[in-house]
């Protein structure tokens, strides 16, 4: 205890030394990460570079082979399952946007935010005005306040991703991994998800895995460039783009 | 209190209880106070009847409360039903005394014949109607909390939980043939005098029951309404749609089915519970697979995920299960439940009720006010995935 976590405690996210394999399939492989509280990270990477799979660790859905995953300088993550996790301020929202479908708008945001949620706390809980003026809050944030009557699953692609992200608002965590937030988005979209990212950014961490080259400049963040389940490069975006072997990995030889 | 019943109270549930209240109250009421021959009179054998169909709808309520809300198939729900039994028809066989055939005081006539030397202990208490009252929700209820810890904590989901459950009840039913294990054996338990002090066969008592297997599904329903419309019934929806997705957003999902399974399994014994009175005789056939999924067909039949339908799909079921078993189709019903469940699945698949609201709800909405969408969803109907 001691050396290691004085280095890992100014961290709110320290991945060191991180493998992860799949029968005999590297995913993850000696995977290093710092993410500063209040940072906003933008991780890209092509296909199989093992984004998805790092967000899986630090979530708890997988548990690595080898190596530290820290929270907040002192959790260690791969002991813990994912209600643990989420519990502790970790919010995720999926590559898929994955609502759920047979609820209302408002109801998937009563079901995120973060109260009791425990089996006794939950079958007795009563809504209180703080809690509505929150989803209400969250509602207009992300535009959806017309539509939450609606069931989640009568909505558009991006406005999925839209109430995910929403949802993740009103999980209220300190730290949020955001899995391709704007895939299957119109330019316009995109560009309100990018603004709407940098706003929660004032308060919260955030780590988004994308794949939108314009986005990710939009944002204007460090980026780190995973390949082969490790860090390839880590700058500016216009260090990264510039890297020899950024390139030669995203363009092939 | 007041705001869990106008919120579990919307207006197709308050219709269903009002039904089930007047059935409950005028079918005794007309048995035992109109003359026999009256053609208002209910005649005894056809009141036992319906309160044999009532106590299956009260099964058939938990298993829509797992199935249709927590998408949890339990192919072995008919354990807890007949367990339930078992744990009635014990305080029934004590009460026999020394009326049996074999006039021992203590011993029930089976184990005279088996030649038990005194009373297994397992049966000690169930002279004492409290203690069996408790036996009927502990005994169910400790065993669905024990196999659900282990299943659910392995987070074993879907067919594979499905099958277990049958292993389960499969296992009790072998169990329970056995004439070593002290429940009868292969016949069970049956010859029952009185219960309460009561005669088991005066039409009285019958009636009785009747109305008691009513109020228990109305006080089922109310149980289950009032879970399904809290917090609590979303997440179950949410767990039943992406069990996942529910465990990122911080819920104790193995904690949520938990709760859920245990007190279905209590509500399956007490429908159990009030079955053996009525039909007089409780033996292992109650633990047959079949038993368990034809319960499943009457859930899926009245409408998976509506309470209602789950009550309504049990009576009509049942009801035609009577009607050609006892005519000259009776070879043939099996392939007939066997054909109806194939048809709901592929013609009606939210069954009767999820079907009438789908068409019925919008209409109505459309019609009452112009604001449809939001108004079609007031009583938070929701349509369950079938694919399991």
């Amino acid at each position: 205890m001691n050396v290691r976590d004085t280095r890992a405690t100014s961290a709110l996210l320290y991945l060191d030394g991180v493998h992860v394999s799949f029968d005999g399939f590297h995913a993850i492989n000696n995977l290093s990460l710092t993410l500063a509280p209040g940072e906003m990270r933008a991780i890209i990477g092509p296909n199989g570079a093992g984004k998805t799979t790092m967000m899986d660790i630090i979530t708890g859905k997988t548990k690595p082979d080898k190596g530290e995953v820290l929270f907040d300088g002192v959790t260690d993550l791969t002991r813990l399952d994912e209600t643990r996790i989420a519990e502790l301020g970790i919010g995720r929202k999926f590559q898929k946007p994955t609502v759920f479908e047979s609820q209302t708008i408002e109801d998937n945001l009563l079901l995120a935010l973060n109260v009791d949620h425990r089996v006794k706390g939950t079958l007795f809980w009563r809504e209180t005005r703080a809690e509505s003026e929150r989803i209400a809050k969250v509602l207009e944030t992300i535009r959806l306040t017309d539509a939450r009557d609606r069931l989640a699953g009568s909505l558009s692609h991006g406005q999925k991703q839209w109430l995910e992200i929403g949802m993740l608002l009103a999980q209220d965590p300190k730290l949020l991994l955001v899995d391709e937030p704007v895939a299957g988005m119109t330019d316009v979209e995109t560009h309100q998800t990018a603004e709407l990212l940098k706003e929660i950014n004032r308060e919260k961490t955030i780590m988004v895995v994308e794949h939108d080259m314009t986005f990710v400049r939009e944002l204007g963040v460090k980026v780190t460039c995973l390949h082969e389940g490790t860090v390839l490069a880590e700058g500016t975006i216009d260090q990264v783009s510039s890297n020899e072997r950024v390139i030669e990995v995203y363009l092939g030889r | 209190m007041p705001h869990v019943l106008t919120r579990s109270l919307d207006r197709s549930a308050t219709v269903f209880l009002l039904v089930v209240a007047a059935v409950g109250i005028l079918v005794p009421l007309s048995n035992l106070l109109l003359p026999e021959g009256s053609p208002f009179q209910v005649p005894t054998y056809l009141m036992s009847l319906f309160g044999k169909y009532v106590c299956y709808a009260i099964l058939a309520l938990s298993i829509d409360l797992i199935w249709g809300y927590c998408g949890i198939l339990s192919l072995g729900h008919g354990a807890f039903f007949a367990l339930g039994g078992y744990a009635m028809g014990m305080y029934l066989m004590r009460q026999i005394g020394s009326r049996g055939v074999y006039g021992n005081p203590i011993l029930p006539d089976f184990m005279v014949f088996l030649n038990y030397p005194k009373l297994p202990w397992y049966w000690h208490g169930f002279d004492m109607f409290w203690y069996a009252a408790l036996m009927v929700l502990l005994v169910p209820g400790v065993l669905a909390f024990c196999f659900g810890w282990l299943a659910f904590r392995s987070r074993v989901t879907g067919v594979y939980l499905s099958i277990i459950t049958q292993a389960m009840t499969y296992a009790l039913l072998l169990a329970f043939f056995r004439n070593d294990f002290g429940f009868g054996g292969n016949n069970g338990l049956t010859d029952f005098k009185d219960i309460l002090g009561f005669n088991v066969q005066a039409e009285s008592t019958r009636a009785a029951l009747y109305a008691l297997s009513c109020l228990a599904l109305i006080v089922g329903f109310l149980l289950c309404r009032a879970i399904v419309t809290s917090k609590l019934g979303k997440v179950l929806i949410a767990i039943r749609d992406a069990e996942s997705r529910t465990r990122f957003l911080g819920y104790r999902v193995e904690s949520y089915k938990l709760f859920v399974f245990t007190l279905s399994a209590c509500m399956a014994g007490v429908a159990g519970a009030l079955y053996v009175p009525q039909v007089g005789i409780i033996n292992p056939g109650e633990f047959a697979p079949g038993n368990s999924i034809e319960a499943v067909i009457w859930v899926a039949v009245g409408g998976r995920g509506t309470l209602i339908g789950a009550a309504l799909g049990a009576v009509v079921v049942n009801y035609a299960k009577t009607v050609f078993t006892s005519g000259p189709l009776a070879p043939y019903w099996l392939f007939m439940l066997g054909a109806l469940f194939i048809l709901v699945t592929l013609l009606l698949p939210k069954g009767i009720i999820g079907t009438f609201n789908a068409w019925w709800e919008p209409w109505k909405a459309q019609r009452l006010s112009p604001n449809a969408e939001s108004a079609a969803r007031e009583d938070g109907v929701s349509e369950p995935k079938m694919a399991e």
